[in-house]
């Protein structure tokens, strides 16, 4: 026997695998959490961090592998579990009733059935001693909804530690947060790990993980690509283990680039709620060009699709088309000027669930091609809607089902083919193969070279830079709304792109709207 | 336990919920019946005698069909684009008050010019009342469901105003009430010697004009866009706040048509009393009838002949007529659950 004792891991995920249909969302996940450590989980949205904290409180049930918390393993698909097991969860989108007050928030779920009397006074005092012991300020008795996002967040810690939470999980804490409330978390949590916690740092900014983490956890397409300590990584090498490095370049030919098709001058969004809007962002594609915008998600991404898309007019700048300025601008103008726009999210935004797929076929073109007078010409519809499900190879039992029984590469083929059967000029391809089984991301991928080839302008908004790197002619890097200069293709090696992808470079670089 | 979406509901799973709706209502029903001391039997076949077991009993239940297909048109039209108006009772009386004014001696036409006149007119004033919650709405964010319900009660009050102030009938001996229609401005009725008039002859086209308008126009298409996934209809370019405001034009219209309907076609002329709350049974005739248009008119008969039907069933057998409000609301109820049960399936953990 050893004269040593090692303490067990806080939790421990062993071998961890799931598949949803085609796609796995986890493949063979492992790794511990030391107790009194800070781990950083890191990886790009769609790269398994939500799934595998799913499957941790038992919302999933792993197809193999298992989960132990201080040593004792958890029942598969069993919600509760691990709160009982001291696991608790900071949700980016916070779960509190904004008509109670902070301890009844806190003390709601933790009293059984049938003691009608809340115990106010004890859960004061447990409040305040939890408060105190881990300078998290906040008066027990103030209404939450008056609460700022930061005190609320502060609210959502102390809920997981009355519940006696001694491994506390949080899911992109600072996204909600300013630069200041973000550095009192960091204090916070500092604090509770030397009472003793251990903590799950759910992130995809490379500073507060380097700022806050000990080791840092690397998921990539559902597989873990690495386990560095902080010591050991910089922010560079973090980047280029979250979007990968092998690129398949061979099949590469040089296009003949046109005239300017879109250009953007000096164009600046406001910054709402959680995402940053532009700075002084100036941007010119080309007819025959793919212009890849690499850049960590959250970054400004969405608001430069929206501003391409029409769904919002820049605060300042100008856009130009084809030499022309803009002076109106909505989507139903940037479809007339020729702009076809693969959205981010073909579910929420890019179709209409309960449209069958006549319907959603003719979503962008039923006013201009399919009606007269007021009415809608169906036939016509539907004859564009079987042309787009033969050209596009759109898998499905007809053009009347409804689209939300089509899997996600068939609902972005019709997507695509809705986009490209009207030879646009200009196309936004924002994520266009997120989700998508290799096959899809394959058909996706030549459909977007062919427009390329035929003349269109296309801009290529992605998270993985090995498929910014696989089709672009130029990129450019997007961080804190800035846009980096142009980057020729053989130029964007991974070093490159991740030295601005990390915010470098920057300086001096635009001047900072004020 | 758990609610878990179904993507493609069975035949079965379509039928069977709301056929048991209706079944449950009767169990309803029939215990709170046996409570009073009656045999269900004799009750509901009393019911269903009061309502349609006559020709007179037909044409009553028929009349009081057609401003609930109207109210019923309005709801549906509205809650499809997500545009939740409960203001159907302020839209009414706005149109009967339109066509008070007009028709008791503010114009004189003859009567194939004065009935479009009061109808249009009519139809805008409903638009109008609904036009300001709409704008409320899409301007400033303000919760229309507040706004169109609390504008009710204001409207009813200003209407009885009128009633005791400017619009009070001179020869009405002190009541509350109108001047009568000038006879241009009764709308006639469908056979001769038979009460049933033209607004139930309105009303079906208006159920035909909006059934073929969502399924042909392309309004329709896109007021079905915006009500299903606003996000997506306005990222394809439908102008979201224009057929949100089209949207309330129509619904506010065809509210105010009962209104019309029901002054020019049976009363002759307006007192307060013209809706017992038909603004808001529109709501439950189109919860009823899962915002079909045509389902609105089969909704419209059935509330109507409950309603028809308990009144003449409770002066022959003396169970309250309370209890078709009963029948009503656990119909509705059932209805929502049943919609529930085609739509996800209870799962337990």
């Amino acid at each position: 026997m050893a004269t040593t004792v090692q303490a067990p891991p806080a939790l421990c995920l062993a071998n961890i695998t799931k598949r949803f249909g085609s796609v796995l969302a986890n493949d063979d996940v492992s790794f511990d959490l030391n107790q009194g450590e800070v781990l950083a989980l890191l990886g790009e949205n769609g790269a398994g961090k939500t799934t595998l904290m799913n499957i941790l409180f038992g919302q999933y049930t792993a197809d193999t592998g298992s989960v132990s918390v201080f040593g004792e393993t958890l029942p598969p698909g069993k919600p509760g579990a691990a709160l009982r097991a001291g696991v608790g969860m900071v949700h980016q989108h916070f779960t509190l009733a904004a008509n109670l007050s902070v301890w009844e928030n806190i003390a709601l779920g933790t009293q059984g059935i049938g003691s009608f009397v809340l115990r106010s006074g004890q859960v004061r005092a447990k409040i305040r001693d939890l408060s105190a012991r881990f300078h998290l300020d906040v008066d027990p008795d103030a209404r939450v909804s008056t609460l700022s996002v930061g005190e609320q967040q502060r609210v959502e810690i102390l809920k997981a530690l009355y519940r006696d939470a001694r491994v506390l999980i949080l899911d992109e804490p600072t996204a909600v947060l300013t630069p200041q409330e973000a550095q009192d978390l960091f204090a916070t949590l500092r604090q509770a790990v030397e009472m003793g916690l251990s903590i799950i740092f759910i992130s995809h900014k490379l500073h507060e993980v380097m700022a806050l983490a000990d080791r840092i956890a690397v998921l990539r397409h559902g597989r873990l690509v690495a386990t560095r300590t902080r010591a050991e990584t910089n922010p560079d090498e973090l980047v280029s283990l979250m979007v990968g490095t092998a690129v398949d370049r061979h099949d590469y030919t040089p296009r003949t680039v046109g005239a300017p098709r879109l250009s953007l001058r000096n164009v600046s969004t406001p910054s709402t709620g959680t995402r940053f809007g532009l700075n002084n962002v100036s941007l010119t594609l080309h007819a025959g060009q793919i212009v890849g915008l690499a850049g960590v998600s959250g970054n400004g991404q969405a608001a430069l699709s929206d501003v391409i898309s029409g769904l919002i007019t820049p605060s300042g700048g100008d856009i130009g088309i084809a030499g022309q300025g803009i002076t109106e601008w909505s989507p139903r103008i940037a479809l007339s000027h020729g702009i076809g726009r693969i959205p981010e999210d073909r579910h929420k935004t890019g179709t209409i669930a309960d449209f069958d797929l006549t319907e959603n076929a003719v979503l962008e073109t039923y006013r201009d091609q399919f009606s007269r007078r007021g009415w809608i010409d169906w036939r016509g519809a539907r004859a564009h809607a079987e042309t787009l499900r033969e050209t596009y190879d759109v898998r499905t039992s007809g053009v009347d089902s409804r689209i939300r029984l089509l899997s996600g590469g068939n609902m972005q083929k019709l997507i695509l083919g809705r986009v490209l059967e009207q030879s646009p000029q200009i196309i936004l391809a924002n994520q266009p193969v997120r989700g998508l089984d290799i096959g899809a991301v394959t058909y996706v991928h030549r459909r977007l070279v062919e427009a390329a080839e035929n003349g269109a302008a296309v801009l290529l908004i992605s998270e993985d830079l090995d498929e910014v790197r696989k089709l672009s002619d130029v990129v450019h890097v997007i961080s804190d709304g800035r846009l980096s200069p142009p980057i020729p293709r053989d130029d964007a090696t991974p070093a490159v792109l991740g030295h601005w992808m990390a915010g470098n470079g920057f300086e001096g670089e635009v001047p900072h709207a004020s | 336990m758990r609610l878990e979406p179904i993507s493609a509901p069975t035949p079965a799973r379509r039928i069977v919920p709301p056929v048991l709706a209706l079944v449950a209502t009767l169990v309803v029903t029939s215990v709170l019946v046996m409570i009073a001391g009656r045999a269900p039997g004799d009750v509901l076949r009393q019911i269903v005698i009061g309502a349609v077991g006559s020709k007179f009993a037909l044409l009553e239940t028929l009349n009081r069909t057609t401003p609930l297909i109207f109210t019923g048109l309005a709801v549906a039209v509205a809650f499809r684009a997500k545009l939740w108006n409960i203001g159907a009772e302020a839209q009414l009386y706005a149109g009967a008050v339109i066509t008070v004014i007009l028709g008791t001696g503010a114009m004189s036409a003859p009567s194939f010019v004065m009935l479009p006149v009061l109808a249009v007119a009519a139809f805008i004033a409903g638009a109008l009342i609904l036009l300001g919650p709409v704008i409320l709405k899409t301007r400033l964010g303000v919760d229309e469901v507040v706004t169109t319900l609390l504008f009710n009660f204001i409207f009813l009050l200003f209407v009885s105003f009128l009633l005791e102030g400017p619009l009070k009938d001179p020869m009405g001996m002190g009541w509350p009430k109108s001047a009568r229609m000038l006879p241009e401005g009764r709308l006639p009725r469908i056979f001769d010697g038979v009460r049933l008039h033209w607004g139930f002859g309105v009303a079906l086209i208006a159920a035909l004009v909006i059934w073929v308008m969502d399924a042909k126009s392309t309004l329709g298409f896109e007021m079905r866009a915006v009500g299903q996934n606003r996000d997506a209809a306005r990222f394809a370019g439908i102008p979201v706040t224009s057929v949100m405001i089209k949207t309330a034009v129509i619904s506010g219209g065809l509210a105010a048509l009962a209104g019309f309907s029901e002054v020019s076609g049976l009363k002759g002329s307006l007192t307060l009393d013209l809706s017992p709350g038909f603004g808001y049974t529109g709501i439950v005739v189109a919860m009823l009838a899962l915002l079909h248009p045509l389902g609105v008119v089969v909704a419209a008969f059935f509330v109507a002949a409950i309603f028809v039907g308990a009144d003449s069933m409770s002066r022959a057998i003396g169970v309250p007529s309370y209890i078709a409000d009963i029948m009503l609301a656990s119909a509705l109820l059932f209805m929502v659950l049943a919609i529930l049960l085609t739509k996800f399936r209870v799962r337990r953990d």
